[in-house]
């Protein structure tokens, strides 16, 4: 009876038709039909066209001209909450963090200026939302529906968070290190946002807390003051506006960790595991996996049949990108495409690849990355119920002429 | 209880620095208000357009209870039917 064909005029069709090529993805058939009547595009405080999915929490992604650089400049950055209080730059003036837990051999309370006198390290690493391409899952699973963009790639400095450990030292049971940051629901009932990273990986040489990007301090809504780097996982660890870090000898059993952000068992294997959050059921998502995007041609565009350049970025979760092919044929066949300037293993790696002249009329790309410790994309939807990790092949439809 | 202290929060809701502010109007309906009130407590109703029309009536039904027992969302017994049918009629997959 209430049956609808949903949503009279996508988000597109509201946008005008230059914003609706800088959207792009957003107009995606493959995204559901909610999801592109309430996608538009915004530029809030402190960034320049966004796709707004969510004004409250605000969630905001990058639109797929931002990816022609390899690097992504910070107003134009994705922001992504799960709660909707967030900290004001007037309250992060007094920011502190605090450091504890029961397996920490001591406690302190760090200002911003504490925190820069220790030696400062560099990473170039991928910020991406577990859930980017979740509104591209088939069949479509609950969540923000992102599409291509809730991701990023920056130039972090900060200090390693293994010098910040130290200044407070850790007993022999310690376990995990967890981390809180200032934003929470409007209701207390809702759980806190906590996460915690297994002491392998918070000791890791790469992990920092961050206070600059891109030269610059971070951004308000990509976590200002200082927030949690954690090259080649998920930005679900990537603690924004973090206050206090614990060295805990249990595992962390909030929320955020042992319901939310769970993959099943076996099916995106890991570099290197997470047994304190292991369960019967299923393991926590870690590492990114291998993927690629391509940034021109943009879908539906005019190409010239006469010869025409594809090109894109590939990453994946660390391990650095071993190969892109190019397949205008089905996946019949393939083509390797030229890597660019490599900014090291946990950064987008530009590729492009000339392809000659085609058949006038429907040209259908399709492109795949391999990293190198031998993961390639799949073809079909690695589903999981949750809308994770979708690094499935895609394709780039074009028209020569 | 409950409800005063849903409906004193949304008339004290912030603007937030980091976001921009649009109004999130839902579809006209039997139970609309319902929704509106509760459902926009903790985060924008852009969330129920963002996700349909793909969720059938049981996925209807898990979303209510996850928002009710593990977001805390404050929804009293005899407000959930309504709730669902509203969701499922408007915002749920075609049957
Ligand atoms: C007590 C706070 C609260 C209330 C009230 C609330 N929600 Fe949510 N809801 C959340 C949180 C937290 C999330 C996760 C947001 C995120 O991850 O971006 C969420 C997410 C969602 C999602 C996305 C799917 C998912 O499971 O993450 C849908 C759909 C949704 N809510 C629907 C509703 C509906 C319908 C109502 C009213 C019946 C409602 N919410 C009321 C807290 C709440």
């Amino acid at each position: 009876m209430h049956r609808r064909t949903l949503m009279l005029g996508s988000g597109a069709a509201l946008l005008g038709a230059r914003e609706a090529a800088a959207a792009g993805a957003l107009s995606d058939p493959g995204l559901p039909a909610g999801t592109r009547e309430v996608a538009e595009m915004a530029s809030p405080p402190g960034k320049v066209k966004l796709i707004r999915l969510t004004d409250r929490p605000p969630n905001y992604e990058t639109p797929l001209e931002a990816f022609r650089t390899p690097i992504t400049p910070n107003n134009r950055f994705f922001v992504r909450y799960h709660l909707a209080e967030l900290p004001t730059m007037a309250e992060l003036k007094d920011w502190t963090l605090t450091l504890g837990g029961d397996a920490a051999a001591g406690t302190a309370k760090l200002t911003l200026a504490d925190l820069r006198r220790l030696p400062a390290a560099e990473v170039t690493a991928v910020c991406q939302c577990a859930g980017n391409r979740r509104g591209l899952f088939s069949p479509h699973v609950p969540g923000v529906q992102w599409s291509i963009g809730a991701m990023g790639c920056a130039r972090w400095r900060g200090a390693r968070l293994r010098d910040v450990l130290k200044l407070v030292g850790m007993k022999p049971e310690a376990l995990e290190v967890r981390f809180h940051g200032s934003d929470h629901g409007p209701l207390s009932e809702t759980p806190i946002f906590r996460k915690s990273l297994p002491m392998a990986r918070a000791l890791d040489p790469n992990t920092l807390i961050a206070w600059e990007m891109n030269g610059a301090a971070l951004p308000l809504a990509n976590g200002f003051p200082a927030r949690i780097i954690v090259p080649g996982w998920t930005a679900t660890y990537w603690m924004k506006h973090v206050t206090s870090i614990d060295i805990t000898s249990a595992a962390d059993d909030g929320f955020w960790m042992q319901k939310a952000y769970r993959v099943p068992h076996g099916v995106f294997p890991a570099a290197a595991p997470f047994p304190s959050q292991d369960t019967a059921q299923n393991s926590p998502v870690t590492d990114i996996v291998v993927n690629t995007l391509v940034t021109d041609p943009v879908a539906d565009s005019r190409v010239h049949a006469g010869g025409f350049e594809v090109r894109g970025i590939a990453w994946d979760g660390g391990s650095g990108i071993h190969q892109v092919e190019v397949s205008i044929d089905e996946g019949k066949t393939w083509q390797t495409a030229k890597l660019d300037k490599d900014l090291g293993p946990f950064a987008f790696r530009a590729w492009r690849h000339p392809i000659a002249r085609v058949a006038p009329g429907p040209v259908a790309l399709r492109v795949r990355a391999t990293a190198n410790n031998g993961a390639v994309q799949p073809d079909q939807l690695m589903f999981n119920p949750a809308g994770y990790h979708n690094n499935a092949v895609r394709t780039v439809h074009v028209v020569a002429a | 209880m409950h409800r005063i202290a849903l409906a004193m929060l949304l008339a004290a809701a912030p603007v937030l620095a980091i976001a921009d502010d649009v109004p999130a109007p839902l579809r006209p309906g039997a139970g609309q208000e319902t929704v509106e009130r509760i459902c926009s407590g903790c985060h924008t109703t852009s969330y129920i357009r963002m996700n349909a029309p793909f969720l059938s009536e049981a996925q209807w039904k898990a979303e209510v209870t996850k928002m009710r027992q593990v977001f805390g969302a404050p929804i009293e017994d005899d407000e959930v039917a309504e709730i669902l049918a509203y969701l499922i009629a408007e915002y749920g997959a075609p049957k």
